[in-house]
């Protein structure tokens, strides 16, 4: 039986004068997932945005909630509907004259019945999950644009909503903070189970963290389904805007993306002996929700890079190609060594990344300003030998099975990584 | 062209002209009584928000700006005020003798028509303006979109206390603006040139009916709520102009909410008295 979307978009066409924004869009966004709207600028995928939550009404068409169309909602309805919903503007629209605690509290202050010490405590707790609690009392215009939109995200999930719609949550940061945003949206989604909608350019970084995605281009959704089946669609949106954002960060990182982590596989293997061997590795840093709890989003997102710039350095020199799998874990391949070439490449790896991986990446820990307070990073790797006729995700997945601990720093109470 | 066409271009071209006058008057009645329609379920929309709950900070908060930070102004403009209506109203009664009378003259110039009218455009100045160009810039900026997503409603938030302010200052800025100026009016008649003191209050205190004030105090009610309306709805409006987009949209706005409420203080000026009289 086929799951009951919780908003559905039935036709919906938008016009602004006589142009067409969304042209017989048909859509659906299912309870409890992370559901990425993609597309090119001015595309409509704002527009669509702010259909769901009322700011705008479709021409033609209709949009459900549970099956009940929208404009047939009684008032009471509606207000229940809308409270269910936070939205966050891809201008951030905080409020310049007040600081960031009161742009956070307000929604509390006017909407709850929560005293001034519940509220404060409330606040003060979304603030600190988003990593400005010093910043608590400075106004927006105080604010670098990164820090506006953390406060933007803290005012979003102050009132634990059931539905966030995230408009470019990402837009202006560095690469840290966007997978730190990216991130932290994934594990409050997880934590408190709310159905996230974004709208995102980070690809394929968003990938990591979406269920499903819908890709709007020339005003209709082209592709709704899950990122994987997404890495194989065969349609010319893909190449303009996939192949020019992928290539890109290629460039800056030495990582492949994962789609063309596995064209390269293809390409490399499809002329190699079938008798030929190589070596697919996989390293993860472990436990890395707790972790960008314990030491902050941005930390452990600086982790995760210097983990792919130490395998982009030591595994690229013998012709290995590199992707991050998922949010904590890269895949290598290793297409012309064999397990012992490969083991003394991870030694050399190992001993490298544990003496000078972390250097001076300073880590602010949560919790009380003991010796104690410690917060371990483990980083494990495995390996696994392949033959170019077997798929590489299975290599990859023998490669998990096998993976040991190479290296542990300790971060302790305001210190530096060791 | 033949004579048939010619007759006919001929019988068309004086009612095309007219249709085009009627049209184009027709269509600016049609715009303005939209607009006075909008601007009346605007206010009245925000009056009955007035009655939601967590009002009364944002009240106080308006009032002291409102209020409070245009009482220096408003004194200053009512002791100068009070100052040139004693130094003309002297030399004009002094050539009837009748320079006792100055009290009289000054007090019910400025309780009935002056006071009123004058704070009212002050408030304007500083208040109307700037509420215009902070719901403007808050529109254009989306945060009122924000406010609705966060289902506060905008009207109740920004423009409610807005009106509860206005409603309150307005009257009481008057009477410190009648009585600033009542003063201003003794120190040019009575100190500078020499109009006797005792004379002077006690014609202020026994020409002034409690129907002048009472005057007075509803013509000001009515400017502060045709002020504030007509401030606020610019500024909450201020996306739906066709002449201008962003930060000029909200300059536009701004001088439009300002010459605006002043040529409506001087209309609704002249129809208060009608009626009062």
């Amino acid at each position: 039986m086929e799951k009951e979307p919780l908003i559905e978009f039935q036709k919906v066409t938008k016009r602004f004068d006589t142009r067409t924004i969304l042209d017989q869009v048909d859509l659906k966004i299912y309870e409890g997932e992370v559901t990425t709207i993609i597309g090119l600028s001015g595309t409509g995928k704002s527009v669509t945005l702010k259909h769901i939550i009322g700011l705008l009404s479709p021409d033609e068409g209709q949009i459900l909630y549970r099956g009940k169309p929208l404009g047939q909602m009684t008032k009471t309805e509606w207000n229940e509907y809308i409270g269910r919903i936070s939205y966050m503007f891809q201008n951030n629209a905080l409020f310049d004259s007040m600081t960031v605690f009161e742009n956070v509290a307000l929604p509390l202050r006017q909407k709850t019945g929560l005293n001034k010490k519940a509220i404060e405590e409330k606040a003060m707790a979304r603030i600190k999950q988003t990593e400005l609690t010093e910043e608590a009392h400075k106004y927006p215009s105080e604010l670098s644009g990164g820090m506006q939109k953390r406060a933007a995200l803290a005012r979003a999930l102050v009132t634990d909503p059931q539905i966030v719609l995230f408009d470019e949550p990402t837009t202006g940061q560095d690469p840290v903070r966007k997978n730190a945003i990216l991130g932290m949206v994934a594990q409050n989604q997880k934590k408190f189970g709310f159905t996230a909608v974004l709208i995102s350019h980070e690809i394929p970084d968003v990938f990591f963290i979406s269920n499903r995605i819908l890709a709007l281009y020339d005003k209709k959704i082209v592709f709704e389904g899950p990122p994987e089946e997404f890495e194989s669609l065969d349609h010319p949106f893909l190449d303009e805007l996939v192949g020019s954002l992928e290539g890109l960060q290629q460039e800056l990182t030495g990582l492949y993306s994962r789609r063309h982590f596995k064209v390269r596989y293809q390409t490399d293997f499809a002329r190699r002996n079938p008798n030929d061997t190589y070596v697919a590795a996989v390293f993860k840093l472990e436990d890395m929700d707790a972790i960008g709890e314990r030491i902050g989003h941005d930390a452990a997102q600086q982790v995760m890079r210097a983990i792919g710039s130490y395998i982009s350095k030591h595994f690229g020199k013998v012709g290995a190609f590199s992707s991050r799998q998922t949010i904590d874990e890269f895949g290598t391949v290793l297409p012309f060594s064999n397990m012992e070439e490969a083991g003394r490449i991870l030694a050399d790896f190992t001993d490298d990344f544990q003496k000078h991986g972390m250097k001076g990446l300073e880590c602010t820990i949560d919790g009380p300003s003991t010796e104690e307070n410690i917060c371990e990073l483990t980083v494990s790797a495995g390996m696994a030998p392949g033959k170019p006729q077997v798929e590489v995700e299975s290599i990859m997945e023998f490669a998990r099975y096998k993976q040991e601990p190479i290296a542990r720093f300790k971060c302790s109470f305001g210190g530096i990584m060791k | 062209m033949s004579s048939e066409d010619q007759a006919s271009s001929a019988s068309r071209t004086p009612e095309s002209g007219i249709t085009r006058f009627f049209n184009l008057f027709g269509l600016r009645v049609i715009r303005l009584n939209n607009n006075l329609g909008a601007i009346a379920v605007f206010f009245f929309r925000s009056f009955v928000m007035i009655f939601r709950p967590k009002q009364i900070p944002e009240i106080v908060q308006q009032i002291y700006f409102i209020g409070a930070k245009s009482a220096q102004i408003v004194m200053l403009v009512g002791f100068f005020t009070g100052m040139v209506l004693g130094l003309q109203l002297y030399y004009v009664l002094i050539k009837f003798g009748s320079a006792g009378v100055l009290g009289t003259a000054v007090a019910l110039s400025l309780i009935r028509e002056l006071g009123p009218v004058l704070t009212a455009i002050m408030i304007t100045a500083r208040a109307g303006s700037s509420m215009t160009a902070e719901i403007g810039i808050q529109r254009i900026s989306e945060q009122i979109d924000a406010l609705y997503t966060m289902r506060i409603d905008p009207l109740g938030y920004l423009v409610s206390p807005r009106i509860v302010a206005s409603i309150i200052s307005f009257p009481i800025l008057t009477a410190l603006f009648d009585l600033i100026g009542i003063i201003g009016g003794w120190v040019s008649g009575c100190v500078l040139l020499g109009v006797n003191s005792g004379s002077y209050f006690s014609r202020v205190i026994s020409s002034t009916a409690m129907e002048d004030i009472t005057g007075g105090f509803i013509k000001s009610v009515v400017f502060a709520v045709l002020v504030v309306t007509i401030c606020c709805f610019q500024g909450f409006f201020t996306h739906m102009r066709t002449d201008s987009y962003g930060a000029k949209s909200v300059s536009y706005s701004t001088t439009s909410a300002v010459v605006l409420s002043c040529v409506m203080i001087l209309i609704s000026d002249y129809t208060v008295t009608a009626f009062i009289l």
